[in-house]
């Protein structure tokens, strides 16, 4: 490996002047590769080879328990994922918690960032205390707020009950049970989020604010005006970094009631938890691969959705 | 690639340190008692859930399932955790996850500390293109290839093996950029250069010159990529059987309904969160710092 070679002859003890020429001229070309090919070997054997035959394993019959064996299908693996009513309710479901978990969590996540953004005492504590949700896993945090959300014995039907609410059916219920994962995701994330956006924050220059206070501007004025434009590009990564995340939620739904089916009606089966059930419930891993696939050409056109909008926006303040 | 249940951290811009003096120019603002009661409050919320874990860990099934849920811990917590560790095999989860966690943390600091100083500091044909390979990649994510990835760890037969979890874990395209970004300020072009002209290898500059420069960073992306192996979920879920789980394994077959008892259930899940709470205890600080020197800075 070029990495051995890197390490050339050492420099001998040449009394008097060094000698550059110690090490030799291919030891020195070729030195950068060797330290390259850690990564590079591993990156293109597990990361950047499996990325792009899973479209080649998408136009294959494919079986999970013969998973060598590869029958030519063309097209009709996509032809059968657009005629399964289940392919489209996933498609929908994704989007709709991919909404009700991204909003709330990037707008807490702005405000909470701007308070953080005070002089306050303790304020390393409230910033690690905030994170702290980021250190637990998908499967805990589902399972733990699976039972909370729990229609009989969950804490927070029993608080409904004590504010004199009904119990809200948090498992069966469509809205609900969608509310429910997208809580999990949303704990998860708001902390990390708010810290993304302190940082962005903290480059904003302290004399935009001055002299907008001089200008008689309220704090809220200072918010949207100076804080807000000053974060755009810190918001764009996080709305498509969020997005991303959204398209590929997987383990909150998978664990919300611990079956791939996302609810007995399927009424939280995102795209992800979809192509696990054709791969590893049904065994399609051609049909889990044209899943894959769709799921990428989606995430490519978020991202380009949102970039478009980025920069018109960033064209209409100028 | 890292399989690994996270979002990437954001491009790290030239992490110039945060200076005391430029901290205290920032927060000029007053936290008012509203702020407080707002922050307090989102901190209560935060940390909630991780006390119920407690409470019901420390439960009977029975008391969970009582019209008047308990709200204070009780004194069942090590018999419900021995319980757990019985039932979902989660001693063998544990010391799995923290083999495999190492492991790949150490390939992972190791591996993109390395590449990081190539494309930081080294001239070498294709620098440019192999560097936007690398970062392209990192907005694609991993379950886009996870069908192939399967079908390769079976080929090499390792399903159901710790391999198949830390072999394509031990890189990440996001590690290579995080350490070139740093190395591209932290380490000075006349400090290589002075090696060079010395005649020292560019692996004795490595050992002796870039690692020690580069300690902060590779500090902070070990943390990083601890807690993300830990939490890592889809993948060792395809990857690994309950036969011989990683720890979100073994969780998501208690989630499964394996055990019936609600208590056993969070006395699992509370084990399994243990570890990697207890690094972020220690290291939050540390840890708040890394994910915020790691953002865009507009």
């Amino acid at each position: 490996m070029a990495l051995s070679r890197a390490l050339g002859p050492r420099p001998a003890a040449a009394p008097g002047r060094p000698r550059p020429a110690a090490v030799t001229r291919t030891g020195r070309t070729l030195a950068p590769y060797g330290f390259l090919a850690p990564f590079f070997v591993l990156f293109t054997a597990f990361g950047l080879y499996p990325l792009l035959y899973t479209a080649y394993v998408s136009l294959h019959r494919v079986e999970l328990q013969t998973s060598q064996q590869m029958d030519w299908l063309g097209l009709q693996n996509y032809v059968r994922l657009f005629q399964d009513p289940y392919f489209w309710n996933a498609l929908r479901n994704t989007f709709t918690i991919g909404v009700l978990s991204t909003v709330p969590q990037l707008l807490m996540a702005l405000g909470l960032a701007h308070l953080l953004n005070y002089r306050l005492r303790g304020r390393t504590f409230f910033r690690v205390a905030m994170l702290m949700p980021y250190a637990t896993s998908v499967a805990a945090a589902t399972l733990v707020f699976a039972q909370l959300f729990g229609h009989d014995y969950g804490l927070i039907n029993w608080l409904l009950h004590q504010a004199g609410l009904d119990p809200v059916d948090w498992q069966a219920n469509t809205v609900a049970s969608q509310i429910g994962v997208s809580t999990v995701v949303t704990w998860r994330w708001t902390g990390y989020n708010a810290l993304i956006y302190l940082a962005g924050m903290q480059a904003i220059p302290m004399e935009l604010y001055e002299s907008a206070a001089i200008d008689g501007a309220t704090r809220l004025q200072q918010f949207r005006h100076v804080t807000v434009p000053g974060l755009r590009p810190t918001i764009v990564f996080t709305v498509i970094v969020s997005t991303i995340g959204a398209t590929q939620l997987f383990g909150e739904p998978l664990m919300y009631e611990g079956n791939s089916g996302g609810g007995v009606s399927h009424q939280y089966q995102t795209l992800g938890l979809y192509m696990y059930q054709q791969g590893w419930t049904f065994f399609h891993l051609g049909r889990a691969a044209a899943v894959a696939w769709v799921m990428f050409l989606l995430i490519v056109v978020l991202a380009l959705l949102n970039a478009a909008v980025a920069a018109r926006r960033n064209r209409t303040d100028r | 690639m890292a399989l690994v249940d996270s979002r990437p951290a954001p491009p790290v811009v030239p992490s110039r340190p945060a200076t005391r003096r430029a901290r205290r120019r920032r927060s000029t603002l007053q936290g008012g008692p509203l702020a407080y009661g707002v922050l307090a409050a989102a901190t209560v919320l935060s940390v909630l859930p991780f006390y119920w874990t407690l409470v019901a860990a420390s439960r009977t099934n029975a008391e969970l399932s009582s019209a008047t849920p308990a709200l204070t811990p009780g004194p069942n917590l090590f018999h419900n955790i021995a319980a757990a560790l019985q039932q979902a095999d989660i001693g063998t989860a544990l010391w799995n996850s923290l083999i495999v966690s190492t492991t790949v943390t150490a390939g992972v600091v190791l591996s993109s500390t390395l590449a990081g100083f190539a494309f930081a500091k080294l001239r070498f044909r294709g620098r440019r293109l192999l560097l936007a390979v690398t970062v392209g990649t990192m907005m694609i994510p991993p379950q886009l290839g996870v069908i192939p990835l399967f079908m390769i760890i079976v080929r090499l037969g390792l399903q159901d093996r710790l391999p198949a979890v830390i072999l394509p874990a031990l890189v990440s395209a996001f590690g290579v950029f995080f350490m070139r970004q740093y190395l591209v300020q932290a380490l000075p072009d006349e400090l290589v250069e002075a090696g060079r002209v010395d005649g020292a290898s560019y692996t004795r500059i490595f050992a002796s010159i870039v690692l020690p420069v580069a300690r902060p960073a590779m500090a902070v992306l070990g943390m990083l990529t601890f807690m993300a192996t830990w939490n890592d979920f889809f993948w060792p879920i395809v990857a690994l059987s309950s036969q011989n789980p990683t720890v979100q394994v073994a969780l998501h077959s208690l989630g499964e309904g394996y055990v019936p008892d609600q208590s056993i259930i969070m006395a699992g899940t509370l084990v399994g969160t243990l570890p990697v709470l207890l690094v972020f205890v220690l290291l939050g600080r540390q840890i708040v710092g890394g994910i915020m020197q790691g953002a865009v800075k507009g």
